[in-house]
């Protein structure tokens, strides 16, 4: 039972059982001149963040760095709940005899994924996004035969690198970068309509890199002639608010979803996943949790579709991955239960209204943004290396710096914000610079 | 063990139907028995072009994955994608319903290699023991 939780629906049974209308009715006994009628002299009801803050890190850093890995704010149940011993192991056990709420959190886990993406399967997930786009990648050179993986430059330069070491091997596939356009920031779709065929697998970032939205329909409409074509998500909150990527007709739909739940820590661990079409689940790497029946017809959960995996087909396994990321995926399942559907939504809207009132206050110090393109919660500006190290110096850290992975953007600066950004936090910044 | 005495047959169970240059194959009735219920057939797609001896798909069963050889050289111009929703044809029916490709084939020579039926009674009864 509930000990805080005041339904109306709870405080009519009270009610009822003690044969009272109201809750006044409890103190009727005290006389009236005797009841404190005034205001107690208490602060006002804070959101959780805010009491945290307040209780446990009086000074909040000024932060406004995100690209791949962004700050959100995780209720502290998810903690509560996913550092019980049940869940807590370093190493997920899989068992269906002792390990029933594993599975069944994995499963609500790939079920959440997959609704999100708006695909039809989910894996246990991944170890990060940059996995997963290099597994996506291998997943299409092994079923559909690929000699040619195109990814955006706009995509996140870390998956970029990843996709790279892991295809080194395959000597007769190349990686083909598709140029972004320097106006609007998004990928140019001209370089990309020109040069697909079947023998290439396409992938796309959205939001892309610098936080720009994709023209999906039209990307859609070209990547569709690709022998496999796949969108990237680099940060699950924005799955609140954009259309499901699977509305467009991907393959796959892969990526970064520690912003459920995951703090950043030092930029790890991560939560990878990939969520792809019925006709290639058979071909898609890492564990699957299904629902079954044990002998007693009693719904329970167990691995499925193992086939795929080392233990049964040796070298010719869809990837050696035979683990997930546990714990991260776990935390990822409980934040989503916990928020639900609108919390998802208004955190995805906090995150997009934040990161255009900083825009604004940027533009009226004479701070434009790079690109024109729309943007969800992050976009690029420009800032000198030493304004930047002064107001890192200062305990602010204004974004990401992005020139030595992007040289084409000189003094380059991605800008975060999130729902963890407060108005006093983005005064700070502009008073600072 | 049926061996129909119509087909000629492949050492690794495969059974091959030929009609002029066209090779349509599956496997034996042997090999479905010994591969217990087969719960998925991955099969490639048309055109594909397949060399004699390479893999061309796979069978799922409840207790093994097993790959399904090429018998003959050629490009695939048929794939039977009732496989896909109903792989326990290939239990039912492995001669009949249960076809997973047609060659075209590039050198119909390739066939002279393969076991007529009584040749493959004796090698699969061998195996068998």
């Amino acid at each position: 039972m509930s000990f805080t939780c005041e339904t109306r629906a709870s405080l009519e049974t009270l009610l009822n059982t003690i044969g009272i209308d109201k809750k006044e009715d409890v103190f009727s006994s005290i006389p009236e001149d005797l009841l404190f009628k005034g205001k107690l002299n208490i602060p006002e009801p804070m959101d959780e963040e805010k009491i945290r803050r307040k209780m446990d890190f009086p000074v909040s850093g000024t932060i406004f760095a995100g690209g791949g890995i962004y700050r959100h704010h995780i209720p502290s149940a998810v903690d509560a709940l996913t550092a019980r011993q049940e869940f807590f192991t370093a190493y997920t056990p899989y068992q269906p005899e002792i390990s029933q709420g594993t599975l069944q959190s994995i499963f609500e886990y790939q079920s959440m994924m997959a609704d999100l993406t708006g695909m039809h399967a989910s894996n246990a997930s991944m170890y990060d996004g940059a996995t997963a786009l290099a597994e996506a990648a291998l997943m299409a050179i092994r079923k559909k035969h690929v000699k040619k993986v195109f990814v955006s430059r706009a995509t996140n330069p870390s998956y970029r690198a990843v996709l790279q070491t892991y295809l080194a091997s395959h000597v007769d596939v190349a990686i083909i970068e598709i140029p972004f356009d320097p106006k609007t920031g998004r990928t140019d779709m001209n370089t990309l309509n020109e040069t697909i065929d079947k023998d290439s697998a396409v992938f796309i970032q959205n939001p892309n890199f610098f936080g720009i939205c994709e023209p999906m329909k039209e990307v859609s409409e070209t990547a569709r002639n690709a022998g496999m074509w796949g969108i990237v998500v680099n940060e699950a909150i924005s799955l609140g608010i954009l259309e499901k990527p699977g509305a467009f007709g991907p393959d796959i739909v892969l990526g970064e979803a520690q912003s459920f739940g995951n703090p950043v820590s030092a930029g790890g661990p991560l939560l990878g996943f990939m969520c792809v079409k019925k006709n290639l689940l058979r071909a898609m790497p890492g564990r699957v949790v299904g629902l079954s029946r044990d002998k007693n017809n009693t719904q329970s959960f167990c691995l499925t579709l193992a086939t795929r995996e080392q233990h049964i087909r040796r070298e010719k396994a869809t990837s050696n991955i035979c683990s997930n990321q546990g714990l991260c995926a776990l935390r990822a399942a409980v934040y989503l239960n916990l928020i639900g559907p609108q919390g998802l939504r208004d955190t995805a809207l906090q995150c997009a209204f934040g990161a255009r009132y900083l825009r604004d206050q940027l533009m009226d110090k004479g701070i434009n943004t790079v690109f024109s393109g729309p943007f969800f919660h992050e976009f690029v500006i420009r800032m000198d290396t030493k304004k930047r190290k002064d107001l890192i110096k200062k305990g602010i850290v204004p974004g990401v710096d992005i020139q030595n992975v992007y040289p084409e953007i000189p003094d380059g600066l991605l800008v975060n914000v999130t729902e963890m950004n407060t108005k006093k936090e983005c005064a700070c910044l502009i008073e600072h610079l | 063990m049926n061996i129909p005495t119509d087909l000629r047959y492949t050492k690794d169970h495969e059974w091959v139907r030929i009609q002029e240059n066209m090779a349509t194959i599956g496997i034996t009735d042997y090999a479905q028995s010994e591969l217990g219920d087969i719960v998925f057939v991955e099969l490639p797609e048309v055109n594909t072009s397949v060399k004699k001896g390479g893999v061309f798909g796979t069978l799922e069963s409840v207790k093994a994955v097993s790959d399904i050889y090429t018998p003959v050289s050629g490009v695939i111009t048929k794939i039977n994608d009732q496989l896909e929703d109903e792989p326990e044809l290939v239990n039912q029916n492995c001669y009949d319903k249960a076809w997973m490709i047609v060659i075209r084939m590039d050198d119909p020579a390739e066939i002279t290699a393969l076991m007529d039926a009584s040749a493959y009674e004796k090698y699969a009864g061998a195996e068998a023991k």
